[in-house]
């Protein structure tokens, strides 16, 4: 056993062949790639390239989300003072001063949070990298239903020409948070973005979901069904979990979320009343007839809503968990605790939307079982929180930069997470709701949280996408600068947010206690770092083209690492694996006693003298 | 056309030699087996996220009747009972003839498969003839929403006091539902026509009996979903007549 380990320790290698197998794993029926462009690049079926185009459409659309969120900061820094350059090219207005026009900052906002929701990191997250890494990572040939994968991202299309026309058409883009409440969102004349943009922000989000659903749908049957030999459900990669597990959550929230979208969406063009009060009225209009209940959207979003912050953080605890055992040298601390913390985080996540609205008013026996549900939401983090530490705690830490964001990524969930505990008490939100305490919670979980992730899962698979590795000096410079400054953009937000700061407000100086110079320097402070804060992005988009192009060319295991997709050429090729490997063992076997290297593919044997694994931990 | 060689050399298909047509064995898979209990797995995946789908409806239809079910059980008694038991009963009639026709393909009866499934799809065009008539009553009585919907004038007589909104949401909720029942039907009488079409051409590798299999399981999920429909929307007025 041991001269065979010797023989195919070496990374890349094509797996041995195990005992136990049949023939059916000879395949005899791969096709060749398609070489057309078209159906190669383009309308391709292969999940590696969908992958790519997630990931390539998901960055390209984080950079105009980004540049919505530098110019809300500009507005809170310095009110109604003209932004340079873009005050003259978008709201070219000599008679306000240009100024930038109250209804735009509503938009601003709205745009930002809903082209980062749908359109960056949950593309990014499940599209990208559940696309690319969950046929590799259990030995799939491709994803169970390839042309209905493609079929899902072919869906984003129609959503980003809608959310991008809706900036043009007469009253501009929408208005009503991505929250998109009624009745702001539904009566067209209560605000410039409710006439027109509206519309085709609910459509854009729409297919956004529909491209989500069919997703999911292929991830779970894919993962169900299509795993190697050898691969039970407890030896798939954390990564595969997470992603796993999100599409259980896609699946069975999304919909809820598509019929409430379809219901506003009739309320505003087809004269159904689902989300208009009885006898409400505006501005001393008559009253509407309504019959329906503004509340009923509320409980219909949030119940996708909620589990969708899940969706956008237990992908990244995934990804995030393989990048920390890898890079410690040693077995991923409690992997079956972990998995279960994964499952326990989804289920709660289904039981704790109210907590968004305990400020809409609720039966307080309702309102005290969302805050206990939501509070139990803090276990399950914990034990993952404690686990990565204790994977840490003691192993030989590799600081690349892909380990250094996934650092970056536990440290920063701690403090969102436990800044979302103090939301969860409701006497305490009724204090910080619609704060800047919320905005500064959900950056911690969105920025620290997904998108350190995200960073650390393109440092740690952009050579197996690419074939290239990324430049590990720049890596960590970005790496340094975005810590640094994604804490001094988003901390200060939790002081004036408990001072009573409030979010969505373009000049919150109207307000007499928020006129002081603590405030307002603290609000230029935040803008200044946000500024500082995108121009370093500019360092990993650099980064990632300059090595796409000039990268070192990377081995087929770079990081020397376990799991599946490790023992493919970089990149794979178009079926991934010419035999489907069989896997022995949980993914995380690092510094195997009795093992030369320090790493043991899953596609070698554990060899005796190493024990048997711990049945609970392992 | 596709060849209709076996293209699985896999010895577990060998002993089904009375059938003469493998499907083509998609890459991605082990076996023919594998490949057909994943499409089935993902229909029935789809079809749960059609139940969140059709359940946030539900979930609207239960608040809003849990909060006026007076109006809710006046405006249903418009409403024609015997029509809408008579679409029940073809809508399941067509379930059994989709079964038929699912049992067909199983056994590589081409002519078989053709005729459940064309009947199928009769009995699905019957239904929806028959929910044309009612909307067309609906209409000239005006209880269309946003159609020019006007509440009647005795049900204001029965019940003065009306929050006329929520009788109007009853109404709004019917042509929704039913409205988006009546969508998911046409998609899949069209689809039940494509497979006959195929099926009769022998254009499936095997007999198609995935592809119809999982045709069968979203025709069925339609029935179920008129099952529920049928006394959430027409039978109110049994429960709330005292």
């Amino acid at each position: 056993m041991s001269a065979e380990l010797a023989s195919s320790g070496t990374p890349g290698e094509a797996p041995t062949q195990g005992p136990g197998h049949g023939p059916s794993h000879d395949h005899d029926h791969i096709h060749p790639a398609p070489r057309f462009f078209l159906f190669r690049y383009v309308f391709s079926t292969d999940h590696k390239v969908i992958a790519i185009q997630f990931l390539f459409s998901g960055l390209i659309f984080s950079l105009l989300g980004g540049l919505l969120a530098l110019a809300v900061r500009w507005q809170l820094a310095w009110p109604w003072k003209p932004i340079p350059i873009l005050s003259r090219l978008l709201w070219a207005d000599p008679s306000a001063g240009y100024q930038m026009p109250p209804e735009f900052y509503n938009k601003l906002f709205t745009m930002h949070a809903s082209i980062m929701i749908f359109f960056v990191v949950i593309p990014v997250l499940t599209g990208a990298f559940g696309n690319f890494l969950i046929p590799l990572m259990i030995g799939a040939r491709d994803m169970a239903f390839p042309r209905l994968n493609m079929v899902s991202y072919w869906l984003m299309w129609p959503g980003f020409i809608l959310i991008l026309y809706s900036f043009f058409v007469e009253g501009g883009a929408a208005e009503a948070g991505w929250t998109s409440y009624p009745p702001l969102s539904e009566w067209k004349w209560s605000t410039p973005g409710s006439l027109n943009g509206q519309t085709y922000w609910l459509l854009a989000v729409m297919f956004s979901g529909l491209s989500s659903l069919t997703g999911s749908i292929n991830y779970i049957t894919t993962v169900l069904m299509l795993r190697a030999p050898g691969m039970k459900l407890f030896r798939m990669p954390m990564t595969v979990w997470g992603m796993f597990i999100t599409a259980l959550l896609q699946a069975f929230a999304l919909p809820v979320l598509t019929s409430a979208l379809v219901m506003q969406t009739l309320d505003r063009v087809a004269g159904t009343n689902f989300f208009e009060a009885t006898g409400a009225t505006v501005a001393n209009a008559p009253a509407i007839p309504g019959g329906g209940g503004p509340i009923l959207f509320q409980h219909l979003f949030w119940f996708y809503s909620h589990p969708a912050v899940y969706v956008m953080i237990l992908p990244a605890m995934g990804m995030v968990s393989d990048v920390l055992s890898t890079f410690s040298r040693k077995p991923l601390f409690g992997y079956k605790p972990m998995v279960i913390a994964i499952g326990g985080i989804a289920g709660l996540g289904f039981l704790v939307w109210g907590h968004h609205m305990f400020q809409s008013g609720m039966n307080p026996m309702m309102g005290a079982t969302f805050m206990l549900s939501t509070m139990m939401i803090a276990l399950p983090s914990a034990i993952k929180v404690f686990n990565w530490l204790g994977t840490m705690w003691g192993g030989r830490l590799q600081y690349t930069s892909a380990m250094l964001n996934a650092i970056g990524f536990v440290s920063m969930f701690v403090i969102g997470g436990l800044s979302g505990i103090f939301m969860a008490a409701t006497p305490v939100d009724i204090h910080i709701h619609d704060t800047y305490f919320i905005v500064a919670h959900l950056h911690y979980v969105l920025f620290g949280g997904s998108m350190f992730a995200i960073f650390a899962a393109v440092h740690f698979w952009f050579p197996k996408m690419f074939g290239r590795m990324m430049n590990e000096r720049l890596g960590k410079i970005h790496f340094f600068l975005t810590f640094l400054f994604m804490n001094t953009t988003f901390f200060p937000m939790h002081i004036i947010g408990m001072h009573g700061h409030p979010r969505r407000i373009a000049d919150p100086s109207i307000y007499e206690f928020l006129r002081g110079s603590g405030t307002l320097g603290m609000n230029q402070f935040m803008t200044v770092s946000a500024l500082v804060l995108g121009a370093a992005q500019i360092l990993f988009l650099l980064n990632f083209l300059y090595s796409l192009v000039l990268g070192r060319k990377a081995g087929d295991n770079p990081w020397r690492s376990n799991t599946l997709e490790w023992t493919t050429p970089s990149p794979p090729p178009h079926y991934n694996f010419a035999r489907i490997p069989t896997v022995y063992h949980p993914p995380y076997e690092y510094s195997v006693p009795g093992v030369e290297e320090d790493f043991l593919l899953q596609t070698q044997p554990r060899p005796a003298k190493a024990g048997p694994l711990d049945p609970i931990m392992a | 056309m596709e060849t209709l060689t076996p293209r699985s050399s896999n010895p577990a298909h060998v002993g089904r030699s009375n059938y003469d047509e493998e499907p083509i064995l998609g890459v991605q898979f082990d076996d023919v087996e594998q490949q057909h209990e994943s499409s089935i797995m993902g229909m029935w995946l789809f079809l749960s996220t059609e139940i969140m789908f059709f359940g946030g409806l539900i979930g609207a239809y239960t608040i809003y009747r849990f909060m006026s079910p007076g109006e809710f059980a006046l405006a249903s008694h418009h409403q024609n009972v015997p029509l809408g038991a008579f679409n029940t009963v073809v809508l399941l009639a067509s379930s059994l003839t989709m079964a038929l026709g699912v049992r067909a393909a199983q056994l590589h009866d081409h002519r078989a498969i053709v005729r459940w499934l064309i009947l199928t799809a009769i009995f699905g065009t019957m239904f929806l003839g028959v929910k044309a008539i009612e909307y067309t009553t609906d209409y000239r009585e005006h209880l269309i929403p946003a159609m020019g919907f006007q509440v009647p004038a005795e049900d204001l007589e029965k019940m003065p006091d009306m929050n006329v909104g929520r009788y109007q949401m009853y109404y709004v909720l019917y042509f929704f539902m039913t409205g988006l029942h009546a969508i998911h039907l046409i998609i899949g009488i069209g689809l039940v026509l494509v497979m006959a079409y195929l099926s009769w051409r022998h254009w499936f590798s095997g007999a198609g009996e995935t592809q119809i299999d999982v045709t069968g399981l979203y025709w069925h999920f339609i029935d179920i979903v008129w099952v529920f429909l049928y006394p959430l929307l027409y039978l109110i007025s049994a429960h709330a007549s005292s």
